[in-house]
């Protein structure tokens, strides 16, 4: 049998979800994941690129053994996730954007020790490991902190050092720098890489929905939307398919009456997504050729709509979403919000 | 430096019972610790208890009961920090440890659920004996009790025996609610005052019919208490419900039971949670 770090088959599941008391028990079906084939390599950084709601954390649950799925099943360091969870468990580790755990009594330093206890490290070499990794990502000074007095930020790298703390083979981390700033997600990205650089049998698997986050880090990239894997390959490939597209940004005037629906009617315009900005609007748009965008700039000027800003570029994994979905992460996510905002 | 900084390096990592000791003792920690930090117990386990236990005692005198009720309620005042122990830093926890994260990431670790539990027993137990200590000194000095051990080695093994059932029962009950969400609260809420009423807290429970005191003795803390009573008062013995080796014998198989019931309860409701999805998340 092969080693894979992780392994998954038909993988899928559905959450059921009761009624309200009106609809007495009718019980509503929620599909989470539906037929998920997946394969992570030893030594991989593998990222799940999906917006809010996607699947994403569903998958790292049954990945890490905290759900069953309905059906398939999955395979982590070579074990079974339902019919192994016990030596699954102590390859592996997780750390959630935004989580809340350990004890705000405690401190840095006590909150991490006690976890490590979990995990049969020895006591002096966990507290000699925390200090290093707290080190290496700006922490060392907040060691004798209570957890309670740390922020949001802070809080959240104590979290991803309890993630690497017990170096497991298998590192799950969902959104690990969800709510931290910019230098404090460069250093927790640096640590990522740092830390599977130190041995290339480890394995991480993250999820995200930062696009930046996934190309600068990803050796490769599963897009995920509404519980289907899309595609999975390198960033790079992924990019590739789209490089004979011709990929413009465009900002505009406010839009008298232009609408996505009429861009895309638009002979080769592939995908289209407007952005209403301060003072106008921007235009992403994917053309089959080049040739296309005198049309697309003759309907703009026919709708008295000044161009400020015309610009091509490279394809991003943003173009590939919008490619493979038909819509920008972001709009995805604000149609899926309760409130569709 | 990446590598060396990153890498764990080769000793081992401890598993079996002694990632069981671990766990029981990490997980102690923060219990016994916390109480250091957080001096508010004070006010709310030992201040407040003591007013319903001087309550008690003003009515007994009041009433003219034998001298030995002031010490029945003393004890009894000590030993409820034990019941609310059990019943709000126990049978709820798993459902605190569940809002806040801890839970999912309890069961992730390759350490035993069991062990958590016990060591939040372990901690709890601790944390509370020094309330229970405090309670039995402010208690016996207030209303100068007087004390008559016949045999210390019955009382310490009474105790230890109740607590080990006791503690038995939260874990067991800490099962049932890895599968509630806010109703948890509102059951620990249900479950206080009967208990105090059957459990014999402020009385001894021969007042009882026999059959109602029967029943109140499946609460490991009833027949715990009866026993203490018997072997720490003169009159003890006149007032209490069985013979006290009947009462350690029913106590040792009360800890069985609730151990023996923890684990297999503990084991059932992870793999229903686990199915369910409620490991992290409440009721879908």
């Amino acid at each position: 049998m092969p080693d894979h770090a992780i392994e998954t088959q038909d993988l899928g599941r559905v959450y059921k979800i009761r009624g309200n008391k009106k609809e007495s028990q009718v019980r509503k079906e929620l599909v989470a994941l539906e037929n998920v084939n997946l394969t992570v390599e030893r030594g991989e950084l593998f990222g799940l690129l999906g917006p809010n709601g996607a699947g994403k954390t569903t998958l790292i649950k049954i990945l890490t053994t905290l759900l069953a799925p309905t059906s398939g099943w999955a395979r982590v360091a070579s074990h079974d996730v339902v019919q192994a969870p016990s030596l699954v468990r102590p390859r592996i580790n997780m750390v959630s954007g935004g989580e809340a755990s350990g004890y705000g009594l405690l401190t840095v330093r006590e909150n991490l020790w006690m976890f490590s206890q979990f995990y049969g490290m020895p006591s002096g070499e966990a507290n000699q490991r925390i200090v290093e990794l707290l080190r290496l990502v700006g922490l060392e000074d907040r060691l004798h902190t209570k957890s309670s007095d740390l922020s949001t930020g802070l809080r959240q790298k104590m979290n991803i050092v309890r993630g690497f703390l017990t170096d497991p083979e298998v590192l799950f981390l969902d959104e690990p720098t969800l709510g931290l700033d910019v230098g404090a997600s460069r250093d927790v990205r640096k640590l990522i890489r740092d830390w599977l650089d130190a041995n290339r049998s480890r394995t991480l698997l993250l999820t995200t929905h930062y696009m930046v986050e996934a190309e600068e880090l990803c050796d490769r990239v599963a897009i995920i939307n509404k519980g289907r894997v899309l595609a999975c390959d390198a960033p790079a490939n992924l990019k590739r398919n789209l490089r004979r597209d011709a990929i413009f940004e465009i900002e505009t005037s406010p839009l008298n009456g232009l609408s996505n629906k009429i861009l895309a009617d638009q002979p080769e315009v592939k995908k289209a997504a407007l952005t209403e900005i301060e003072g106008g609007a921007k235009l992403e748009l994917i053309l089959e050729e080049e040739s296309a965008l005198a049309s697309v700039i003759n309907l703009i000027t026919q709708k008295n709509i000044k161009i400020l800003r015309l610009s091509k570029r490279e394809p991003t994994l943003e173009d590939v979403f919008m490619e493979l979905v038909g819509q920008r992460m972001e709009d995805v996510e604000k149609e899926e919000a309760p409130d569709g905002k | 430096m990446a590598s060396d900084s990153l890498a764990l390096s080769a000793s081992e990592k401890v598993t079996g019972w002694r990632l069981f000791l671990k766990t029981i003792v990490a997980r102690a920690y923060p219990r016994i610790i916390g109480q250091q930090r957080e001096k508010s117990w004070i006010l709310f386990e030992i201040l407040l208890p003591m007013l319903a236990v001087s309550a008690y005692v003003y009515v007994y005198r009041a009433i003219g009961a034998p001298e030995e009720y002031v010490g029945f309620v003393v004890i009894g005042g000590a030993m409820t920090a034990f019941w609310m122990n059990v019943l709000w830093m126990m049978s709820s926890q798993l459902y605190w440890e569940k809002e806040q994260g801890n839970l999912a990431l309890y069961i992730m670790a390759p350490n035993s659920m069991m062990a958590i539990l016990l060591g939040m027993a372990v901690g709890g137990l601790f944390a509370t004996a020094l309330r229970a200590i405090a309670i039995i000194l402010f208690g016996s000095l207030m209303f100068q009790v007087q004390y008559s051990i016949t045999s210390f080695t019955q009382l310490i093994l009474v105790f230890l025996l109740a607590m080990t059932a006791l503690y038995g029962m939260g874990m067991m009950t800490a099962s049932l609610f890895l599968l509630l969400s806010r109703e948890a609260w509102h059951l620990s809420n249900l479950a206080q005052e009967p208990i105090y009423l059957v459990s014999g807290f402020y009385f001894p429970i021969k007042s009882f019919n026999f059959w109602v005191a029967a029943a109140a003795s499946l609460i490991p803390l009833t027949l715990g208490l009866d026993a203490m009573r018997q072997l720490i008062f003169p009159s003890g013995p006149a007032l209490g419900f069985l013979d006290v080796t009947v009462e350690i014998a029913v106590l040792i198989g009360l800890c069985v039971l609730f151990l023996i019931g923890a684990k297999l309860l503990l084991d059932y409701m992870e793999r229903l949670a686990i199915r369910e999805g409620r490991i992290t998340e409440s009721r879908r």
